[in-house]
């Protein structure tokens, strides 16, 4: 069977070249980097290497990297870490009402240890407008954290803008890169943040392995305590073939980014195109133009997400309706009723992440075998009036 | 414990929320960067830190000037001595 993998939200596949560069450490290179033996100091050596190729991919320095588990053990440590640390100065938080589940509920956890938190409305495309930030910011607000871009929606948001409000008010800005890197280019010093959470996941490392970006002398509140790692930043230790893994795909990215943009946008266009010339009554969710260049998200009428992703994957097509951890708890998704979509329409979610892995016969193949299931769909959608598909052919059993 | 106030110094080396053993790590480092006779404050909030900086600096052969204590945190004073 054919088959068409269009979910790199949710996970890349390891890179050839980073599998390789990652086998030694599993087995001969095995020392902890701790020790202060030669062979624990080799490791030491590496993971430094592999924190300068991380950094370089975002334009910072090593030492403002701390490697993490995941990107959501970056997000519970740039949101609760600014807050524990910086509490004296005040106790309000702001972050965007679509942000991922791990900075939303970080900030929920610092309101139960007596923070305030303020949940940011969006508009319609999913975008944060500077004005809101810029009324919900109080004389107690420590930190505001605001996604690079969204992983449901593709929407880009103006971070360079936001953050620098925050930075004249003297307000430390996170942001979440996780469903941006690898994607578009990313630069601290351009997006003028203090912090940025990556996930290796994203870029084609094993999942596993990520990494909070922070400015120099940042103070940050270790969520785990124990020894020197990290710089005593992030106990525990280290995941060294992640890290040579994360390291080697974030060098490989850094030259490949800007050259993969057009091709995986043309596909995207492609798809999108080919989309709304088939199906009627579908929606394309986010901002039209200011989003991912390979993500298209859309919600069928009259469909749920749930079994229209089933159904591609019956035909070696794997998509996602909605985050990919949201969507296991089958409930609307917060991300589509903050930007005003429909209870119902919500339900038809289906979200397509492109790569340069994707061919143009993926497309066509996703454009094959997605109008008919629409079709089958409908047409046993209790909402959808009994709608019968023009052909059997377009049946998808 | 030795306390001071008004201590001017020559480095700063913010340690707050940074922990056991970081509090006598980095100091190190950073004093083997700083010229002999020059002051370096270190900014902590950990309670240790009060015990174990005097003693590692006469390990270390550095000086412990004293304390300052400022909003729930401690300045803690060293000179280089060689």
């Amino acid at each position: 069977m054919k088959s068409a993998y269009l979910d790199h939200a949710s996970a890349t596949p390891v890179r050839k070249k980073v599998f390789e560069a990652m086998l030694p450490y599993f087995s001969d290179q095995f020392a902890n980097p701790s020790n202060v033996y030669d062979i624990g100091s080799k490791m030491r050596q590496v993971v430094e290497e592999q924190r300068g190729k991380v950094a370089e991919l975002i334009g910072a320095k090593a030492g403002e990297i701390i490697f993490t588990s995941s990107g959501a053990e970056a997000n519970n440590l740039a949101v609760k870490g600014v807050g524990l640390a910086h509490q004296k100065k005040g106790k309000h938080v702001i972050v965007s009402s679509i942000e991922h589940h791990s900075v939303l509920n970080s900030a929920r956890f610092l309101e139960r240890l007596d923070f305030e938190a303020t949940f940011l409305p969006v508009d319609q495309h999913g975008t944060i407008d500077p004005e809101r930030l810029v009324k919900a910011i109080r004389p107690e607000t420590i930190l505001v954290s605001i996604m690079h871009a969204n992983n449901e929606i593709g929407t880009i948001e103006p971070i360079t803008e936001l953050a620098a409000i925050c930075k004249e008010k003297g307000i430390i800005f996170h942001t979440d890169a996780v469903a941006s890197i690898g994607n578009i280019n990313v630069d601290v010093n351009a997006l003028k943040v203090d912090l940025l959470s990556l996930s290796g996941a994203s870029l084609g490392a094993p999942k596993g392995i990520g990494a909070l970006y922070f400015r120099k002398n940042l103070r940050l509140m270790p969520l785990i305590h124990g020894g020197i790692q990290e710089n005593g930043r992030r106990a525990g230790t280290e995941n060294v073939p992640g890290i040579v893994g994360f390291g080697k795909a974030a060098e490989l990215a850094k030259n490949e980014v800007s050259k993969m943009e057009p091709y995986v946008r043309k596909l995207r266009d492609r798809l999108v195109e080919g989309v709304f010339k088939q199906i009627e009554k579908v929606t394309y969710t986010g901002h039209p133009k200011k989003r991912l260049p390979g993500h298209a998200s859309f919600c069928f009428e009259a469909i749920e997400g749930e079994s229209l992703i089933f159904m591609l994957a019956q035909n070696g097509i794997y998509s996602n309706t909605g985050s990919a951890c949201a969507s296991k708890a089958l409930k609307t998704s917060p991300v589509l009723g903050a930007i005003g979509i429909r209870a119902d329409l919500a339900q038809g979610s289906t979200v397509f992440t492109i790569n340069d892995n994707n061919t143009e016969e993926d497309i066509d193949y996703v454009l094959e075998k997605l109008p008919p299931i629409v079709d089958r769909l409908r047409f046993i959608s209790p909402i959808w009036g009994k709608k019968v598909p023009e052909t059997e052919e377009g049946v998808c059993t | 414990m030795r306390f001071v106030e008004n201590q001017e110094a020559d480095e700063m080396l913010d340690l707050v929320c940074r922990m056991c053993p970081m509090h006598l790590l980095e100091p190190g480092d950073k004093l083997k960067c700083m010229k002999k006779g020059q002051i370096l404050e270190v900014l902590t909030d950990y309670d240790q830190a009060l015990e174990d900086i005097p003693e590692w600096c006469k390990k270390c052969d550095h000086e412990f000037i004293g304390v300052e204590e400022e909003d729930d945190c401690y300045k803690i004073y060293i000179k280089k001595k060689k």
